[in-house]
């Protein structure tokens, strides 16, 4: 390990960890969780387009450069295999890079790095040697923008053996796996939600007691149907609860958190209960995860399932311009159809075959 | 005069004086920018620079041709501001403004043949304009309503690329397949000093150079990649790096209409002689923000930015005008009605563009149908029609 092992102070303004609860957007979570990973651990280095003297063009990163200076937070040249390549290289010594990718449409120039570098390097080289970088990418649509702006790249990475991958749903999640993310020894793809950047809730600037980055959540507790979400649906997913209990339908809604690996414990505790599964995310469906997720809680309790597994996500095909997006992601009525369909109720495909 | 190989002295010295520039923190000492330095044939106040090599590239240059080469950077000004305005309104998106380097993409693009095809980035929509693109097919994609604004073959210019730099590898196909087809046609590969960084451009230099391809690479210098100086990308002049791959490079001052007119031409007329790839290395300024989204205060100095205004590609034309006597009132009149029907056009154009039929987000994915995508579509229209039936509202959702 030859990363420096001087101390920096943070900024004045920041909450320390121990200072209670703070209200926050995601974005300020994200902010605060890189300045904590920052101070705690000197081998933290951030790399990206437009982050330091920006902020990033989302501001997540504002602040950052000023206080950490511009040796530990990198404005990099505009090549993102570069970002990455050179990430393994810090890595080889002993650096924990925190990377960021101006957007989703953005990563595959670094798809060869990550793919057959950062993702199989310890297996290499049977566990010599650490790639312990955090990929952070805003993913995901809703925000009116133009084409490679609002993907869901997560099936890419969830495909790929070795990598980690998850995603926050809200601001306090955006802290707490952010850090975890960077403090863990494996290559994390970590996807930020970019339409619920200005979500704000308290976030409390601590690990301590916080779940393992691998756990599912049960973030509404129901017993009619199990439904999966993650990142920037699961808010979508508990307003659809809401409105199903308005119906008298309770639903029971889980936040993945993580994309790979899968805490498929907690589903299928859920679906054992519900014997209904809804799956959504805005990813196409096409190998998606909800296909992967509907096959693994098929295989171990297929004999408690009321009716096959149901997933609503983006169609198959490319993301489409703004003025049709709508169309594309799955929203709360679509989320509820969905439900209605695992429950026998009246819904779309309903008198026609599956 | 063309680079076919970097002078280490010349080099040396220039990054000395880049040094004393960046330490003194004033544009106007960057060996970047200085005349000298540059190719240019007009210089700020409208007086003319001499030189030799490339006067005669544009001696053609008369009156009338003056006259419609400003008229043009008029009208690309104002199709500009009226775009920004649009955004402003909410009626776009989002506008990536181009004010600033109307110069560098009309005088590229008013020398190109019919038959030679563009491949350009997101900014290029002066280009555009030269190549005849129809005002409403421009707003389209920054409208939403549509992932591509024009025919690419009716226009001989490809759907713009947002993914930086991967459209000077298309441009390289492109002039192979035309080399393969007999023809002297040329492509021209817009792209800005951030993308020189990517891979995908470095690759465009190898290939087109080892099959000789019949490329113009254009880049606009235009200072910035979003927040990044140029600085970042290269620590010596972009058209530098050319030279090691086999590529003879040019800088221009690249608020010089006509002294941009006359470097491409110099590239184009190799390139049609089989003489293979040129990179051009236009040097100027954005003026505005990255996009509408932007907000350059944040690493901008304004004493730059003044620096720049000072050298604006349409007052040099102005005053040289001026100067030839050719700036009457009837000229004027006529170049800002011009501009003014042209936003109107553009205007009414955007405010017609409506959201697409729901349904038609399942064309055109494949080129025959897919029964896995007919099945996503059929039991979509039974969603949205199970709306219709009930409340009459449309389930449209998504975005929430
Ligand atoms: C592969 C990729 N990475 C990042 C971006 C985000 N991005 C959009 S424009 C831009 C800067 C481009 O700078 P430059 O090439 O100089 O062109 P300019 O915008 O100045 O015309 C960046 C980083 C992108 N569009 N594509
Ligand atoms: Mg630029």
């Amino acid at each position: 390990m030859t990363a420096p092992t001087t101390d920096r102070t943070a900024g004045p303004s920041a909450p320390s960890p121990t200072a209670g609860p703070t209200t926050l957007t995601l974005a300020g979570a994200l902010n605060l969780g890189l300045r904590h990973s920052l101070e705690e651990d000197p081998a933290v280095v951030l790399m990206g387009e437009d982050i330091g003297t920006l902020g990033g063009v989302f501001r997540v990163t504002d602040g950052l450069q000023r206080d950490f200076g511009a040796d530990r937070v990198m404005d990099t040249p505009l090549a993102e295999a570069g970002i990455v390549g050179v990430a393994v290289g810090l890595c080889y010594r002993g650096y924990r890079p925190v990377v960021e990718i101006q957007f989703d449409g953005f990563v595959y120039p670094a798809f060869d790095q990550l793919v057959t570098q950062v993702a199989k390097l310890r297996y290499r080289t049977q566990g010599r040697v650490s790639m312990p970088i955090t990929v952070r990418i805003p993913y995901g649509g809703g925000i009116g923008a133009v084409e490679h702006h609002s993907e869901s790249p997560e099936a890419y990475f969830t495909h790929t053996s070795g990598l980690r991958v998850v995603t926050c749903s809200h601001p306090q999640d955006a802290y707490t796996l952010l850090r975890q993310s960077i403090a863990c020894d494996d290559p994390v793809i970590f996807l930020e939600p970019k339409r619920r950047y200005w979500t704000k809730a308290p976030v409390e600037a601590s690990l301590d007691g916080a779940p393992p980055m691998e756990a599912a959540a049960v973030v509404v507790e129901g017993a009619d149907v199990t439904l999966v979400a993650y990142g920037p649906l699961v808010a979508t997913a508990r307003d659809a609860a809401v409105a199903a209990a308005d119906d008298g339908i309770a639903v029971e809604v889980i936040d993945l958190r993580s994309l790979s690996p899968m805490d498929l414990a907690t589903v299928e505790a859920s679906v054992r209960r519900t014997g209904r599964l809804v799956i959504t995310h805005e990813a196409q469906q096409h190998g998606g995860l909800g296909a992967e997720i509907a096959a693994s809680i098929t295989e171990r309790c297929f004999e408690h399932l009321e009716a096959p597994p149901v997933r609503v996500t983006g169609f198959d095909v490319p993301y489409p311009p703004a003025k049709l997006e709508e169309h594309f992601l799955p929203g709360l009525d679509r989320i509820l159809d969905g439900v209605d369909r695992v429950l026998g109720r009246p819904h779309s495909l309903t008198g026609r075959e599956g | 005069m063309l680079r076919s190989h970097v002078h280490p002295t010349a080099v040396h010295e220039r990054r000395e004086t880049a040094r004393t520039a960046a330490a003194s923190g004033r544009a106007d000492h960057d060996p970047a920018v200085r005349g000298d330095q540059l190719v240019q044939l007009l210089a700020p106040d409208g007086t003319r620079t001499p030189d030799p090599e490339y006067e005669p590239w544009v001696e053609d240059v008369d009156a009338d041709r003056l006259v419609a080469l400003y008229e043009d950077l008029v009208v690309v000004r104002r199709l500009d501001v009226e775009a920004t305005a649009l955004q402003r309104q909410g009626q776009l998106g989002l506008w990536p403004p181009l004010l600033g380097q109307e110069a560098a993409q009309v005088g590229s693009a008013r020398v190109l043949r019919r038959d030679d095809f563009v491949f350009s980035s997101y900014r290029e929509n002066a280009v555009a304009y030269c190549r005849g693109v129809d005002l409403t097919d421009m707003v389209k994609v920054w409208r939403g309503t549509a992932n591509s604004g024009w025919d690419p073959f009716a226009v001989g210019m490809a759907t713009p690329q947002i993914i930086i730099g991967a459209q000077t590898l298309h441009a390289t196909g492109w002039a192979i397949g035309a080399v393969k087809d007999g023809t002297d046609a040329v492509a021209v590969a817009y792209f800005g000093d951030g993308a020189t960084s990517q891979g995908d451009v470095n690759e465009a230099m190898v290939f087109s150079a080892s099959f000789r391809a019949p490329v113009v690479f254009f880049c606009q210098n235009n200072q910035w990649a979003i927040s990044e100086p140029v600085g970042l990308q290269a620590v010596r002049p972009l058209a530098d790096r050319a030279p090691g791959f086999g590529i003879p490079s040019v800088r221009v001052d690249g608020n010089d209409v006509l002294a941009v007119m006359a470097v491409t031409r110099q590239a184009l007329d190799r390139a049609r002689r089989g003489e293979g790839p040129t990179f051009v290395e236009a040097v100027t300024y954005r003026m505005g923000p990255h996009t509408t989204s932007d907000d350059p205060t944040r690493y901008v100095d304004p004493a730059d930015r003044e620096v720049w205004a000072a050298r604006d590609p349409l007052l040099r034309v102005e005053r040289l005008l001026e100067r030839e006597g050719l700036l009457d009132d009837q000229v004027t009149t006529a170049v800002k009605q011009a501009a003014d029907s042209a936003a109107r056009r553009m205007r009414a154009g955007c405010l017609g563009l409506t959201a697409p039929e729901p349904l038609s987000l399942f064309d055109h994915v494949y080129a025959t149908p897919s029964s896995w995508l007919e099945r996503q579509r059929s039991q979509y229209a039974a969603y949205l029609a199970m709306y219709e039936d009930g409340d009459g509202t449309a389930a449209q959702d998504g975005a929430r």
